[in-house]
């Protein structure tokens, strides 16, 4: 979706600003934050793209206004009721006043711990052979998905070059949908800076994406 | 559920560490929480634990082992450009790594930058959670288009000549920068070189620390 996460290349919002000696939370409720997104993420309540997607669909003056993990917990909340696992009255009440819908794996318990702290494989066997391969010249489609995707706007439309070949993975734009894994071949591809932002570009610079290849086609 | 949470009022729950009273979003992360429990679906013994290994076990000090031995051992160097992942698997001291970890070397001519524009993706187990400003609007949206100007709001600048390159973690693929070995440090040990390795070297925002510098 063109959203407002998709923020490569927008103008206006100023200085990057470290904070010196940052903690790694700054108030107790974002660790527990955290903490709710793997849990449920680990018993299979969802998978990791479907909860990028309820993180860009707050509206936008909603995403540019929340903290990180206010972003978070704002999904995790919208997706839990959508999914059915809270409801609305669950949340209204501050209990749970309906009773619960089974989770893939299970209730999340302190043997799961372990496992959260290591990520997901991501990987799969390809159902078919590359398209393309290191070296070769492709345009990232100019494509605009109205749901989940992760070819940022920026690139659309332009060309650029396969450095790598990363193998098969699972597919965000459907996995994000729960309409299946739908393993797609993986590559980086290299832009030039002038490619995508024109002749003031600093030409030292160049920019490369992680393009599943549904968004390519060969130029 | 215990006697006192008979009442649902309880807004106004006293709180040891806090002089205020509690946000609003404190409230609902509360509430929530207390309905993953009572559904059954979360123990939050197991939550307090995830934090707890976040805390503890994850942070930039694995990433520091790594690029150390690379510096000093050709061999491992080799291994983990070709893939990051394996390599890092055959340290025993360093936290479990996920699949798909790529590391990019910073040379003479290239200097690597890792963003993630369209959300926050960030190499956890080599890293730590990532700070603030790599997931904040200034970051991800300018990284791409001038990243010489965000690399002068580190207070970092490279010369004119020098490549960069900016890796947007558009993927489940995780980069993490090996910068380039700090002259000076001829002899030195794994140990003594790992505590040169910075955060931001690794991302790509800063370099490693100086032998000798004022830390």
């Amino acid at each position: 979706m063109n959203g407002v996460h998709d923020m490569g290349g927008m103008d206006g919002f100023g200085k990057v600003e470290p904070e010196p000696n940052e903690p790694m939370f700054h108030t107790d409720w974002e660790a527990r934050v955290l903490a709710m997104v793997r849990a449920m993420g680990a018993a299979g309540a969802f998978n990791i793209d479907t909860s990028r997607y309820y993180r860009e669909m707050l509206p936008p003056h909603v995403y540019l206004a929340s903290s990180y993990y206010k972003k978070w917990f704002l999904g995790l909340e919208d997706l839990l009721i959508d999914k059915g696992f809270v409801s609305a009255e669950d949340v209204a009440a501050g209990h749970a006043v309906q009773p619960p819908k089974p989770l893939k794996r299970g209730k999340f318990a302190l043997d799961d711990v372990e496992r959260v702290m290591v990520r997901g494989k991501f990987g799969r066997a390809a159902p078919a052979g590359p398209k393309f391969k290191p070296g070769d010249r492709v345009r990232a489609k100019n494509i605009h998905p109205a749901t989940h995707t992760r070819l940022p706007r920026y690139v659309r439309g332009h060309i650029g070059v396969i450095e790598r070949d990363h193998g098969c993975h699972v597919f965000p734009d459907t996995a994000a949908m729960e309409a299946g894994e739908n393993p797609q071949w993986l590559y980086t591809v290299v832009f030039e800076g002038a490619e995508l932002w024109g002749a003031d570009a600093d030409p030292t610079v160049k920019i490369s994406i992680d393009a599943f290849e549904p968004y390519l086609e060969p130029a | 559920m215990s006697d006192h949470d008979h009442d649902h009022h309880d807004h106004h729950h006293h709180h040891d560490h806090d002089h205020s009273e509690l946000s609003e979003t404190e409230l609902r992360v509360r509430a929530l929480e207390t309905i993953l429990t009572e559904k059954g679906y979360v123990d939050p013994a197991a939550l307090d634990a995830i934090i707890q290994a976040y805390e503890t076990k994850i942070g930039p000090h694995n990433g520091a082992q790594v690029v150390a031995k690379a510096w000093t051992d050709p061999a491992f160097k080799q291994a983990l450009l070709d893939d990051a992942t394996a390599a890092v698997s055959t340290l025993g001291h360093v936290s479990r790594v996920g699949d798909h970890l790529v590391a990019v070397e910073n040379t003479p001519q290239r200097h690597n930058m890792v963003v993630c524009t369209l959300c926050s993706c960030y190499p956890w187990e080599m890293l730590g959670l990532p700070p603030v400003w790599y997931k904040a609007a200034a970051y991800r949206s300018r990284a791409v288009k001038d990243p010489r100007g965000v690399l002068a709001d580190f207070g970092v600048s490279l010369p004119k000549q020098i490549e960069i390159r900016v890796w947007d973690s558009t993927a489940e693929t995780r980069f993490l920068v090996l910068p380039m070995r700090p002259d000076g440090t001829e002899g030195w040990s794994e140990q003594q070189l790992a505590e040169l390795v910075t955060r931001d070297s690794m991302i790509g925002t800063g370099f490693p620390k100086t032998p000798g510098a004022p830390s």
